[in-house]
């Protein structure tokens, strides 16, 4: 099938002058191709926490982004630490985010919350010393 | 795409076909084709950028001549603020207001006194309407034909209020049929404009249907006829001055937003620091905000490019002029001024998509990709387009060609005169 368009972003670990770049990349190419805008808004969103966290918790990792005429598609992958209960990090405000990291206005506790409010499909696939994958889907139609 | 007009526009002689432009225009607007500038106007945003950059004097913005005076029984010139930014140990805006009468304006209303009624409308707009919150402010138009363009999500989030020099020319306008008892058409309402974005705003309005400006002269036209008719007003001023601290402040970035008396604004200038601002509250970024002002002038309205002056140079100048003003001298005197508010529909405008639905924009993208992996990345701009993505998205829209970069060119040909050799050398 051709009709589908995939794009992979390495995300670097601590820096972040660089965290957002592969959200805002996928962005600006879901608003070229004339993705409705709230739909638009919603991948940014979602991608944004998912590429926060993975600069913050887990040394960076990889994104790949598949987009199709109905939906578009985002696996996170890192090899970090993993997540220990992966319902208590769902919770609003549930951080482990260092203190420098808070200092920074990041570790709020928001970011697996608005990953599921923003996203239409949301799984989380964990495992302690081997790191995590979170996939996310926002429907086009 | 018909109907958008911009204010900038090519001077076909004087263009070299350099860069310059191209590398500096922040919506990729412009090309280099066949040694000369194109400037895409469904992409352009009026910001003047390619104005400032040109060494050439290549670009230039459409305004009015001052024979448009001519046009009118009855003028009434409406200053910008950052106009009295443009003068040297200017004491009193009452020189500046006296000398334009002096040089052939029936009369004058200062756009400061109508953007102390936008402030006080703004300030009662901002308080009740916290489900839109950060409100973003209008008074800029190439910020808001850019949200149109480029930031769909936060249309709603426009202030629907009539910049201080619209609300200025319904006003001045009114005041001069009801002095004059001339009608209407008869009354040329002048606007002394720092920049060309305001030109295009009169000619397609966004917010509103239709401005009761009916030309727009530029600052730098209008300086050098002023001073010698300022000097001669020094002693014999006359007190026309309708507006104090907030007004004036306008004329500079920080100037509306400390008008609405709020705690949580931001204030930004310079058009990329506008665009990575509107960036951060498309993705939620920046919360807690109650208003956002953003000029696309570094400086603010005193950076436009139809001013004289150095901006920062002006907004020190506007800061001295103000300081032993009253904080405003115009008030609402019956509530709102209901023409005041936007009365139009602001839609998005998707100018810059790649592909007319989803599969075609897929096909288009993949091709984008593709394309960009052989290309150079050099970003040196001798294709004409300001970087390799961009070329690669000008040949999925079908206006450029692969050959168009020189690097690729060079391989091809080289493989030409290498097969050719080959085929020389069987004979």
């Amino acid at each position: 099938m051709n009709d589908m368009i995939k794009m992979q972003y390495v995300v670097p670990a601590d820096d972040f002058t660089r965290a957002g770049e592969a959200s805002s990349s996928v962005k600006r190419k879901l608003k070229l191709m004339g993705v409705k805008p709230e739909i638009v808004r919603k991948v940014a969103i979602a991608m944004y926490e998912g590429e926060i966290n993975m600069v913050i918790h887990a040394s960076g990792g990889i994104i790949d982004v598949t987009v199709t005429p109905d939906m578009i598609e985002m696996v996170l992958k890192d090899r970090g630490p993993g997540i220990a209960d992966i319902d208590q990090a769902m919770r609003a405000g549930f951080s482990t985010a260092p203190d420098n990291i808070r200092a920074l206005g990041f570790g709020a506790g928001m970011g697996l919350p608005n990953m599921r409010k923003y996203a239409d499909e949301l799984s989380i696939e964990s495992e302690l010393g081997v790191g995590t994958t979170v996939k996310m889907k926002v429907n086009i139609v | 795409m018909s109907g958008f007009f911009t204010s900038v526009h090519l001077r076909e002689e004087l263009c070299m076909g350099c860069i310059n432009c191209i590398k500096r225009c922040p919506t990729q607007a412009i090309r280099v084709r066949n040694g000369k500038a194109v400037i895409t106007k469904e992409f352009c945003i009026d910001c003047g950028e390619c104005i400032r950059i040109c060494h050439h004097h290549a670009k230039e913005a459409t305004y009015d001549s001052l024979e448009v005076m001519n046009n009118y029984e009855y003028t009434v010139a409406l200053p910008a603020p950052s106009l009295y930014g443009q003068f040297n140990n200017l004491e009193d805006v009452n020189i500046v207001l006296t000398a334009l009468k002096k040089m052939g304006f029936d009369n004058v209303y200062e756009v400061s006194g109508a953007a102390e009624l936008v402030s006080e409308m703004s300030r009662d707009y901002v308080a009740n309407n916290k489900d839109r919150w950060p409100l973003i402010s209008t008074a800029c138009p190439t910020v808001v034909r850019l949200i149109q363009v480029r930031f769909p999500n936060l249309i709603e989030h426009l202030l629907p209020i009539c910049s201080p020099v619209d609300l200025a020319a319904i006003l001045a306008s009114k005041k001069a049929m009801k002095e004059t008892g001339l009608p209407r058409e008869k009354i040329g309402i002048l606007f002394i404009s720092p920049c060309p974005a305001k030109v295009t705003a009169v000619k397609s309005p966004i917010g509103i249907a239709h401005s009761e400006i009916d030309g727009v002269l530029a600052m730098k036209d209008i300086y050098p006829i002023l001073l010698p008719y300022m000097k001669d007003s020094v002693d014999e001023v006359e007190n026309l001055s309708i507006s104090g601290r907030i007004g004036i402040s306008w004329g500079g970035t920080g100037g509306e937003a400390s008008g609405l008396l709020l705690e949580n604004y931001l204030a930004a200038d310079g058009i990329e620091n506008v665009i990575r601002v509107l960036e951060d509250v498309e993705d939620n970024k920046l919360e807690l905000l109650e208003f956002i002002e953003l000029n696309a002038c570094s400086g603010g309205c005193v950076g436009g490019v139809l001013t004289v002056e150095n901006p920062y140079a002006a907004k020190v100048r506007l800061k001295r002029l103000r300081k032993y003003l009253p904080v405003a001298c115009s008030h609402l005197e019956n509530g709102n001024i209901q023409e005041g508010f936007w009365n139009d529909e602001v839609n998005y405008k998707p100018v810059f998509n790649i592909g007319n639905n989803m599969k075609e924009s897929i096909e288009n993208m993949t091709r984008v990709e593709s394309m960009y992996k052989k290309f150079p990345k050099l970003d040196c701009g001798a294709c004409g387009a300001p970087t390799c993505k961009s070329l690669a998205e000008d040949i999925a829209r079908g206006v450029a060609k692969e050959e168009d970069c020189i690097h690729i060119l060079r391989e091809y040909i080289h493989k030409i005169s290498n097969e050719l050799s080959r085929l020389d050398g069987k004979k």
